[in-house]
């Protein structure tokens, strides 16, 4: 089996299909035309940038440069997660804990899975390290904005019963414990219901993508589990630290309820 | 020295306090609504960012790890909170009934609640009946001193009778100092007479920012 080439033409053929979308949206009144146009507009130029730049890169295979392009991953996924907080926590914070949790557990899985697990030589050839990267970093980014929101949320909505019980003598662990249980809950949800279906409802993005490439389809399955496992625990360890950093960040030195750190 | 000192608490309503409970005495704050009251309760369990120090039996607070002072100075609030199901999940090492303390189970019926109350769902209970019960929880935790944010507030007259006998015995028993946040005047004069019959009751307003004694 060869790949099949996408000319001009066949990306065109497929872009009308859009087109009719907003065409309709726009008969129905739905309202949201301009959205679809505008985003399908930035996919076209976000992906064909990036693949110009992958280009680049796997030309390369210099490590400042791939360095670079896993720093810019970096901070674009901590802005999205920024984004997506109801209630961040002011100053540096709001950007920090997210963005950390994310390099914390993004980066060391992909690590690990390029030197122990694929073996990649050497190990920051970018074939390998930027789709691993990017796909953890993708899904960490939904883990941890996740879990964030709720944490922050859940103890806005929870402030009579979080000082309660530091009233009664808790310390400030136990005075959040339910509601850190509850975000990190929240956080891997979404990977652990990906994982009990995939395969059965619809075979998962990488490795449609895989088969459609070219690749025998058992070799695609043992990929995309590959990715599953990494992507489970890379949110898990995220999740986790950033609740733990944002819930301490919630109390002061005196075990105080400080949800005036929260815009 | 025993009992509750303020030295130089304040807050951002309120400029710094000093005032000196001894070892069970009874003291009411009072002041409009919004004056600062609720706050400088908050501030002396140090729950809120405040200035100054408080001693307890003669122990600095910044000595004392938070949870350790929150437990032996009790506040309760206007409006209590529950976090578990039951209420017997709340108090310390109790449960069920067979595993609470006698004490307990005496303060329970002395505010006319039946031992059986322990196992009743949070959800099940009145306002009136959160805020009698959320006193037993606070005394429980077997306070030293006592900041009482409107306790009988909520209460009709007899469950308030019932409550002050209650935190009064406690107050006598305990030695405990205890300011107490109350706009009734005839509350105020009910119990500063004290079931011993010894005047006293010293009392004090938030006004503009400062704390006065009451004239």
């Amino acid at each position: 089996m060869t790949l099949i080439h996408l000319g001009p033409w066949d990306l065109a053929l497929a872009s009308i299909l859009v087109l009719l979308l907003a065409a309709m949206s726009w008969r129905l009144r739905l309202g949201i035309e301009r959205r679809v146009l505008i985003a399908a507009a930035r996919s076209t130029v976000q992906l064909m940038l990036v693949g110009l730049v992958l280009k680049v890169l796997f030309a390369q295979t210099s490590l400042p440069l791939i360095a670079l392009m896993a720093l810019v991953m970096l901070s674009a996924a901590g802005l999205e997660v920024m984004q997506r907080q109801k209630r961040r926590y002011r100053g540096p914070w709001g950007y920090g804990i997210g963005a950390f949790s994310m390099f914390l557990s993004s980066f060391t899985v992909t690590l690990l899975a390029l030197t122990v697990i694929i073996g990649v030589d050497p190990w920051y050839q970018p074939q390998y390290l930027i789709p691993l990267l990017g796909m953890l970093l993708g899904n960490t980014m939904s883990g941890v904005a996740i879990a964030l929101d709720s944490l922050t949320r859940q103890a806005w909505e929870s402030r009579g019963r979080i000082e309660a019980r530091l009233l009664a003598g808790g310390t400030w662990e136990e005075a959040i414990a339910d509601i850190r249980r509850e975000a990190l809950r929240a956080g891997l949800i979404p990977i652990v219901n990906a994982m009990g279906t995939a395969g059965l409802v619809s075979l998962p993005g990488m490795m449609t993508g895989q088969i459609l490439a070219g690749s025998p389809p058992l070799e695609a399955a043992k990929y995309q589990l590959l990715i599953m496992f990494l992507i489970a625990s890379g949110t898990g360890l995220g999740s986790v630290a950033a609740v733990w950093i944002g819930s301490r960040r919630l109390f002061d030195e005196r075990q105080r309820l400080r949800l005036d750190r929260l815009v | 020295m025993a009992g509750l000192r303020l030295d130089g608490i304040g807050h951002r309503l309120l400029a710094p306090v000093d005032l000196t409970l001894a070892a069970g005495e009874l003291v009411f704050l009072s002041g409009a609504s919004g004056a600062g009251k609720s706050l400088l309760l908050r501030a002396i369990a140090d729950l809120d960012p405040n200035t100054g120090e408080v001693w307890l039996n003669g122990e600095a607070r910044s000595r004392m790890t938070p949870p350790d002072w929150r437990r032996r100075v009790g506040l309760l609030p206007a409006e209590s909170c529950w976090w578990a199901e039951s209420v017997g999940e709340h108090l310390p090492r109790a449960r069920t009934a067979a595993a609470t303390t006698p004490l307990v189970l005496d303060w329970l019926a002395r505010l006319g609640f039946a031992p059986d109350v322990l196992s009743w769902s949070i959800s099940r209970l009145s306002t009136g009946e959160r805020q009698r019960l959320a006193l037993v929880r606070l005394l429980a935790q077997e306070p030293e001193a006592l900041l009482l944010d409107e306790a009988t507030a909520n209460l009709d007259p007899a469950s308030r009778d019932r409550a002050e006998i209650l935190i009064e015995t406690y107050r006598q028993h305990a030695q405990a100092a205890v300011l107490w946040v109350s706009h009734d005047p005839e509350q105020r004069s009910r119990l500063s007479r004290g079931l011993d019959q010894r005047p006293g009751g010293r009392a004090f307003v938030i006004q503009d920012g400062h704390l006065e004694p009451e004239s």
